[in-house]
């Protein structure tokens, strides 16, 4: 039985092989060569990544590096719940918004620290995703989107008029720097920086092991075929409402970044364009991969930056680069299906081996 | 006071359904979320102000901004929707692209005509009439007759015209229609077409009832718009009609009842309660999901 298995798999990698377009070739080499080199090019990168900052040495460069960090972490939140689960969510800017008021607010007028503040406020945004994953028992669709849309904007509607707490239209200001141990870390002195390399770090690994689990496979199975599902034995409002939930989790998470590294909030920041800039980070770099999200976010934070010499033309392009992308590259940037051959994880490989040996013993 | 807010809610929501028509349409045609529109409805008042400048008349100015943001929701569709269709794509795609499309639309208007608010004329201004402690504008009541007069023209043409009939099918499916020898694609740039006219108007009665115009006017007005669609029943006109007026309505009552900061989320809340009770709106179709 297991050589069944075996030679069904490697029979579709033949067939894999054969389907390949001409044009997908190199797509293959590389990805075989990034395979067979995972290690050392890994160790590059990462030396790279370090170094980055001692490179550079250039303050509004760290900046808006830190920015493309924070808006990774936030296109990752809504990648679980965009990507995976297929739902699309039009008010992200409000998990966005819980997150960094609750931290900031925490840390200006208690006086808490960064990590708990955040702790705080991913815990508040979780809670509140789940509130809002609960219309995924009778809303599909569109009407999903729209409620969504709706909460983001009341969201911006409660931090503006709780006065008392949130300061109202005027914002928080003077949002501390985290600190660590007594340093405290700035964009000058690089701290904000490898913050944000450790939060993007931490996000993308936390992404990867969701995706590769049960429930990742749960969510993707809702992405694909509700009522399918629903057969399988997928308990489909638990697994929406917790996608809901870590989705919120993260971007809350993202959002106390943004906030202490701008240091300044107040409930414009997060408006409906903060939403739809998310969601196209998550679309122009590829639903459903997370690769694609730090190249979305480096494109789409970037762009303005670099392309100032194109005065008030630039944000035309925004809306150019989009209908562009959509007309001719929809799946995404870095949207494509691996052309490698599926890889049993290693215990079902040992099991397999197992049965195997024994299947062999008993012949 | 209280029915004085209601006549103000009125007048506003007239204009809410205006814009809130041009949604509908399209998603019954297309079930697509038109996130362009409320661009598109900036562009029209843009332009009417840009027109009446010219003074040639009035209304020749107000015409030829109809034709041209009409003509623009044309192109919308042609140039970034149909490549879409054709090639099948997931619905995201298209309502991405609508809103790349908003967001060209908006900044466009910014470059060339610049950011800040100008004054718009009041074109209907003839003083007030007065019943007992109401008073009412002269550009309420003409809000209030316009959008009524347009909603019954547009109902007519959807409801009575071969083109509305090839509307409406096209709104069933789309494929069987096709094979009927209707030009669904003709059909759809129609739709387009009327919703830009439609919103052109609308974008004409709130920029006189405001005397103001910019060319981010669309954004809050959008939305609002879009969730009195939804509220009424999105893909249905006079779920659009009822809609608008719920929205304006208890706008204005927000604003005088509960202070102005809330006036712009009260349509959201309201949506989202319509949506938890009865999720496809007052008027909407149920959908049903064949396995």
């Amino acid at each position: 039985m297991t050589e069944r298995i075996k030679r069904l798999i490697n029979k579709e990698d033949d067939c894999c092989q054969d389907t390949i377009k001409p044009g997908a070739g190199t797509l293959h080499k590389i990805e075989v060569f990034t395979d067979k080199n995972k290690f050392s090019l890994g160790l590059a990168a990462a030396a790279l990544l370090i170094a980055l900052p001692f490179i550079l040495g250039d303050q509004y460069l760290l900046t808006v590096i830190v920015k493309i960090g924070a808006y990774a972490i936030l296109a990752m939140g809504l990648n679980i719940l965009t990507g995976y689960t297929g739902l699309v969510s039009l008010g992200h800017a409000g998990f966005v918004a819980i997150g960094a008021y609750t931290a900031s607010l925490l840390s200006v007028r208690l006086g808490a620290d960064f990590f708990t503040a955040t702790l705080a406020g991913m815990v508040v945004a979780g809670l509140v995703g789940v509130v809002l994953g609960l219309p995924t028992l009778k809303v599909t669709g569109t009407y999903l989107s729209i409620i969504t849309l709706g909460f983001g904007e009341i969201i911006k509607m409660i931090a503006m008029n709780w006065a008392t707490v949130t300061n109202g239209t005027l914002g928080v200001k003077n949002i501390p720097k985290p600190s660590l141990f007594g340093f405290d870390m700035t964009v000058g002195n690089f701290g904000m920086y490898y913050l944000m390399l450790a939060l993007v770090i931490i996000t993308a690994v936390f992404c990867l092991m969701v995706v590769k689990s049960k429930t990742g496979r749960a969510f993707q199975a809702i992405r694909a075929d509700e009522m399918a599902s629903t057969m399988m034995g997928i308990n489909i409002t638990a697994y929406k409402i917790l996608a809901f939930v870590i989705s919120a989790c993260i971007c809350a998470l993202g959002g106390s970044l943004y906030a202490t590294v701008i240091g300044y909030i107040d409930p414009n920041t997060f408006n409906f364009d903060v939403s739809t800039l998310i969601l196209s980070i998550v679309i122009l770099g590829g639903m459903g991969t997370i690769r694609g999200m730090f190249v979305g976010a480096a494109i789409l934070i970037a762009f303005p930056e670099v392309s100032r010499f194109l005065m008030e033309y630039r944000f035309v392009l925004y809306g150019v680069i989009l209908v562009i992308m959509m007309r001719f590259r929809p799946q995404g940037i870095l949207g494509w299906k691996s052309t490698l051959p599926y890889k049993l994880n290693k215990r079902v490989r040992e099991e397999i081996e197992k049965t195997e040996a024994k299947e062999t013993a008993g012949d | 006071m209280l029915i004085q807010q209601v006549f103000n809610g009125l007048a506003l929501g007239m204009g809410y359904a205006l814009i809130a028509v041009g949604y509908s349409l399209v998603f019954g045609i297309l079930r697509l979320v038109n996130f362009s529109h409320g661009s598109i409805y900036a562009f029209g008042a843009e332009m009417a102000m840009v027109f009446i400048g010219f003074r040639f008349g009035i209304i020749p100015g107000i015409i030829a901004a109809m034709i041209l943001t009409g003509v623009l929701g044309i192109c919308i569709d042609k140039v970034a929707l149909e490549p879409l269709r054709k090639k099948k794509s997931m619905p995201i795609a298209s309502l991405i692209t609508t809103i790349g499309i908003s967001n060209i639309v908006t900044q466009l208007l910014i470059v060339f005509l610049g950011s800040e608010k100008r004054n718009f004329p009041a074109l209907f201004d003839f003083g007030s009439v007065q019943i007992g402690h109401i008073a009412v504008s002269s550009t309420q009541i003409m809000m209030c007759v316009v959008s009524l007069i347009l909603m019954t023209v547009l109902v007519l043409i959807v409801y009575k015209t071969k083109i509305g009939l090839a509307m409406r099918a096209g709104e069933q499916n789309s494929r069987a229609a096709c094979m009927m020898g209707i030009n669904v694609n003709f059909v759809i740039s129609f739709t387009f077409f009327l919703a830009g006219v439609s919103a052109t108007i609308a974008g004409v009665l709130v920029g006189s009832y405001y005397q103001i115009v910019y060319p981010n006017m669309g954004y809050m007005a959008g939305l609002k718009a879009f969730a009195a669609a939804v509220l009424g029943g999105i893909g249905s006109l006079p779920g659009a009609l009822l809609g608008g007026l719920i929205v304006g309505v208890s706008e204005s009552m927000a604003a005088t009842f509960l202070g102005s900061t809330y006036r712009d989320s009260i349509a959201f809340i309201i949506l989202i309660i319509v949506l938890i009770v009865r999720p496809h709106g007052l008027f909407g179709r149920k959908g049903i999901t064949k396995v």
